[in-house]
């Protein structure tokens, strides 16, 4: 099953603003998987949405869901 | 303000459906706290002014300076090196004589944050640091103020209320279930470091006036639980529904005297500070001789610093030029004193205990703030 995954702000200048991902089931599978791919993004910090809902825990992702990453700017 | 005068003023907004003569009365006698007057707050003001907010506080401690000309629209040419809140006051005075307009021209700090917030109904968060957004962010959760929040980056930008239950649900999210922890210093850079489109925080404050009339007229569906972001390259505007952490709460200071003895600076950064000079000890340092003062600015990067003897070597290529540095005390400065903060951990990695390394606070704006 693949899963849909954008990302926002800088997070983008280290995975690109999106991919597709196999094999992800639940959240804490997919921070690991894409903190293998994308070592700098372990050190980054972000909020994840599944289908533009904000999950807190780890929460099962279905298939061809859209999960959003999204860090905090300070900017103003 | 009589009642003609006041419809005179503000009618292609009173004859608006759902809006009328009490979404104006409830306007006018609103309270609301800008901090920040830069690339947010400027919009923020410009257009709560002009809508007749009663009650307007301004909190900055900065002074204009001419890169604040591309994206903060209240100031001119004439206002450099003039204190951002008072000319900011001054400019919306013209526009809207008939509301109050308090500046406060101190930064905002866990001394007085309370002390001027709770003045106010509705707080608007135009700053541009983490530890000031945090700051602001449990303070407001304290005082259970609502907070209208906007950030920007580059091309993109974030809105969002917090401390307002949405309608219908009892849970307030606030910036801390967002984003729980401060990011360290490195972590994300600022404007000053990242850039920003001069337009972006044009379009941003603009949407966090909107909350903000929205939230005080009743009308429409405010961003309270939603999170948006917008780019500004694709127009694309992308929407998340927030929840609140559990742990949330355990995050912010229980009372005013916790608020009050958290460090909120030193927990966005990660460096010492024991190695910051001010600029009077910078200036002291410099008479005494055997520095190198090392301008570790991009080549672009305004304002030259032409007053003192220094070597150019931007951060990026520091580690590759250290032989450049010759003297036992090494000074480095940027812009605001974040990345030369960051320059004196490489020195220190490089020359170890051999030089004394400093990094002047504040940076070269705020020497010449005090020097000029």
């Amino acid at each position: 099953m693949a899963i849909n995954i954008i990302l926002f702000g800088q997070l983008s200048e280290i995975a690109g603003s999106s991919l597709s991902l196999k094999n992800v089931t639940d959240t804490d599978n997919l921070v690991k998987e894409l903190h293998n791919l994308y070592p700098a993004l372990s050190d980054a910090k972000y909020v994840i949405a599944i289908n533009k809902k904000m999950v807190t825990e780890n929460t099962a992702i279905t298939e061809n869901s859209t999960v959003a990453l999204l860090p905090p700017f300070s900017g103003g | 303000m009589d009642n003609s005068q006041i419809y005179e003023r503000y009618q292609r907004q009173m004859i608006l459906k759902g809006f009328g003569e009490s979404g104006q009365q409830k306007l006018l006698h609103a309270k609301v706290l800008v901090i920040g007057a830069g690339g947010l707050g400027c919009p923020v003001l410009q257009y709560i002014a002009a809508a007749g907010v009663g009650t307007i506080g301004i909190v900055d401690d900065d002074i204009v300076a001419l890169n604040n000309l591309h994206r903060q629209v209240l100031y001119s040419v004439s206002d450099i090196g003039l204190l951002k809140a008072e000319t900011a006051a001054r400019t919306l005075r013209k526009v809207n004589p008939e509301i109050k307009i308090i500046p406060y021209n101190e930064r905002l700090t866990t001394e007085n944050a309370f002390r001027i917030i709770e003045n106010f109904e509705i707080v608007i968060d135009g700053t541009d640091n983490f530890s000031s957004r945090y700051m602001i962010n449990d303070a407001c959760v304290l005082l259970n103020k609502p907070l209208i929040y906007g950030a920007v980056s580059q091309f993109e930008g974030q809105v969002s209320v917090f401390n307002v239950p949405e309608h219908g649900s009892k849970a307030a999210v606030n910036y801390r279930d967002l984003f729980p922890d401060p990011p360290k210093e490195n972590e994300v850079a600022n404007c000053a470091e990242a850039g920003v489109l001069g337009v972006l925080p044009g379009i941003i404050g603009t949407m966090m006036a909107n909350e903000t009339i929205k939230l005080i007229t009743g009308i429409g569906e405010s961003l309270a639980n939603q999170l948006l972001t917008y780019d500004a390259l694709t127009n694309k505007v992308y929407q998340i529904n927030l929840s609140a952490r559990k742990e949330t709460r355990s995050l912010i200071p229980r009372n005013q005297a916790e608020f009050l003895e958290t460090d909120y600076v030193s927990v966005c950064s990660s460096a010492s500070t024991e190695s910051e000079i001010d600029p009077d000890t910078f200036d002291s340092l410099i008479e005494k001789g055997g520095v190198d003062v090392i301008d570790i600015r991009e080549a672009h990067e305004l304002p030259e610093a032409d007053e003192f003897l220094n070597i150019k070597i931007p951060l990026a290529q520091l580690e590759d030029n250290s032989d450049l540095i010759k003297s036992d005390t090494v000074i480095a400065f940027c812009q605001t004193g974040k990345r030369s903060l960051q320059a004196t951990r490489i020195l220190s990695g490089i020359f170890g205990d051999k030089k004394k390394i400093y990094s002047l606070r504040g940076g070269i704006l705020e020497w010449k703030k005090q020097k000029q």
